[in-house]
């Protein structure tokens, strides 16, 4: 009996800049690939529902001002602007559920 | 009352309450494949060996009409018996019985015999099958998780701990499973999860079946919460047992011994390994080919599968295995492989059995999804738990052992007893190809043909530094052997450690990694 694969299930790895051949997990086959976050984007980190939306299009907001109010886990969440800029278009309103990594806005 | 009819009394008082819920219950539960409480109890110990307790405990809750319900065992049957002649204490939750519901007195007759189980010394099994808290008790039903919490954390490395998932086992429920060392689930019948499809599908409308989120398969490949899985509840009954021949009563005995059989010869050591570190194999055949019987209890089969932990005999002694898998991912570490190899370590070490590592890695998996799943603070539960054991450690070194993986598996720096390498061992601090890359970088970019140039530094690295000799010249590996010789090898290293003692300066407990 071997204990050596050879069937098609074999894949390649590489490591230190050699490659070996091996099985994937489940886990592994299915890791996203990072993409580093677009700072025009104000996305949502917790699912929930939008209460009030604070902003319009073309505004100009500073660091630390309220965009929206977002419920979740029964906890009405404050939304604040990361950083100063002009709103260049709102993609949430009032009344809208909202799942994890959903765009709330895009600034210019 | 005359002596007789006391007696009549007595069984019609017990008759009322053995078969638990109403039958519609019982024929509900055997229709998906569950075995009723009582019937798992039987199946899983030796025959007429279980002594009930509590039988006649009934519940205390007055409110919303609870009082004129009555309620058989209160949902729970627990007692002491054996299993193969180890003395086991065991309850079973009874979901013909309102659920298997938790309530106050369902939870004090759980603490009972978990108290009784670390007061003498043996291994404590709970077959979960329950709906949850009995919302009707309010906080008292709350409480009885915390007491059970609490017990589990205290019983934990002073006696094996159990637990078998048999149906639902939701919310603050599924916490005292994961206190526990060994989680055993079943293919549709084991659920397990903190909030349930309906809470997540309200709350954040995703939506996912019960099965996806919390099936038997879901926590054997994915999450890593149960360690063994089986198609139905007689082979899970049957992994049971088979653990119970390898593990000790408690952590002041030590495992059972057994006649010493031979490897099988299908196993063959010389041929299972290839020369060409590149190309994989299966570790387990390693295993195999080592130890007593070819027989060997794979812990965690199916998570985290690069690396092999688990159970087997050798010279008649039980040792646990942690082993690198070439044969998925390469064998790499990573965050689950870590945890997956810390936590075995770490039983092992508890109840006095000796470690056997077995070593072939290229090192740690690559990736920005592991930088950020912390697999720093994982990859350094493997280093804490192997150097924290004080128990036997014997590390063989099969091929590849390069840089922190070497380190991290089991290493003579790290406290191993006896370290020794095949003659294929490749001990470096990196593979061939990444060293000479670095070492010679300006050679290689200066030459006139620099890819030419850098296979020939590869193969000057290869030859000096991809043996054992150069780790074996320092000390840090005791010896080279075949691996013709490594079975009598083991058995010897096994027997000569038999009274090891290596005491440590006091503490009240470290603070591991986690």
């Amino acid at each position: 009996m071997s204990a050596v694969p050879t069937d098609e299930t074999l894949r390649e790895l590489v490591i230190g800049e050699v490659s070996y051949a091996t099985r994937y997990t489940k886990k592994f086959e299915t890791r996203s690939l990072y993409v580093s976050p677009d700072p025009r984007l104000v996305r949502c980190v917790i699912p929930g529902v939008i209460l009030e939306v604070s902003v319009r299009k073309g505004m100009r907001v500073k660091e630390g001002d309220p965009l929206l109010v977002l419920e979740a886990m029964k906890m009405q969440n404050q939304v604040v602007s990361p950083h100063e800029g002009t709103i260049h278009a709102l993609c949430v309103s009032a009344g809208d559920a909202v799942t994890k990594g959903q765009v709330f806005l895009e600034f210019e | 009352m005359s002596m007789p009819n006391k007696h009549i009394d007595f069984f019609r008082r017990k008759e009322r309450l053995v078969n638990g819920g109403a039958s519609r219950a019982s024929e509900k539960q055997m229709a998906l494949g569950k075995l009723t409480a009582r019937d798992r109890i039987t199946a899983l110990l030796d025959v007429d060996s279980f002594y009930e307790f509590d039988l006649f405990v009934e519940h205390r809750c007055r409110d919303f009409d609870m009082d004129k319900k009555v309620l058989p065992g209160d949902g729970v049957i627990t007692g002491t018996g054996s299993i193969m002649g180890y003395p086991v204490c065991i309850y079973a939750q009874d979901f013909t019985v309102a659920g298997g519901s938790l309530g106050l007195m369902h939870a004090r007759k759980i603490t009972k015999i978990m108290d009784h189980a670390i007061k003498m010394g043996m291994p404590i099994i709970g077959i979960n099958d329950s709906g949850g808290a009995r919302i009707q008790e309010g906080v008292d039903s709350l409480a009885g998780y915390g007491e059970i919490f609490y017990r589990n954390t205290l019983a934990s490395g002073i006696v094996p701990q159990i637990s078998v998932i048999l149906g639902p086992c939701a919310g603050g429920a599924v916490y005292s499973p994961a206190l526990t060392d060994f989680v055993f689930v079943v293919d549709n019948i084991s659920k397990m999860f903190i909030t349930g499809p309906e809470v997540i599908k309200t709350v954040l409308g995703e939506e996912i079946s019960m099965e996806d989120l919390g099936g038997a398969r879901v926590h054997s490949e994915i999450s890593g919460n149960a360690h063994f899985y089986a198609r139905n509840e007689l082979e899970c009954f049957h992994q049971i047992k088979q653990l119970f021949t390898f593990i000790p009563w408690n952590n002041k005995k030590k495992a059972e011994r057994y006649p010493v059989k031979p490897p099988k010869a299908k196993f063959d050591i010389e041929r299972i390994v290839p020369m060409d570190s590149r190309k994989p194999y299966d570790v387990r055949h390693v295993i195999c080919a080592l130890c007593d019987n070819s027989e060997f209890l794979d812990v965690h089969a199916n998570w985290a599968a690069n690396i092999v932990v688990g159970f087997a005999r050798i010279d008649g002694e039980t040792v646990g295995i942690v082993a690198n898998q070439p044969m998925v991912l390469a064998g790499v570490l990573d965050v689950d492989s870590s945890d997956k190899a810390a936590r075995f370590i770490r039983f092992c070490d508890a109840f006095g059995i000796p470690l056997i590592t077995f070593v072939d890695l290229p090192g740690y998996l690559p990736g920005v999804d592991q930088e950020h799943a912390g697999v720093i603070r994982h990859g350094a539960k493997l280093l804490y738990a192997f150097s924290e054991a004080t128990v036997p450690k014997i590390t063989v070194i099969l091929r590849k052992a390069y840089g922190g993986g070497y380190i991290a598996m089991c290493s003579r720096h790290l406290g191993a007893d006896f370290v020794v390498a095949w003659p294929t061992a490749e001990i470096a601090v990196m593979g061939p190809e990444g060293a000479a890359n670095i070492i010679f970088r300006n050679e290689i970019a200066a030459a006139p043909d620099p890819a030419e140039m850098r296979r020939r530094k590869v193969s000057e690295y290869t030859e000096k530094f991809a043996n054992p000799y150069v780790a074996a010249a320092s000390g840090h590996i005791d010896a080279v052997i075949s691996p013709a010789a490594t079975r009598d090898f083991l058995i010897h290293a096994i027997q000569i450690s038999a009274n090891k003692s290596e005491s440590r300066p006091y503490k009240k407990h470290g603070v591991p990694p986690s």
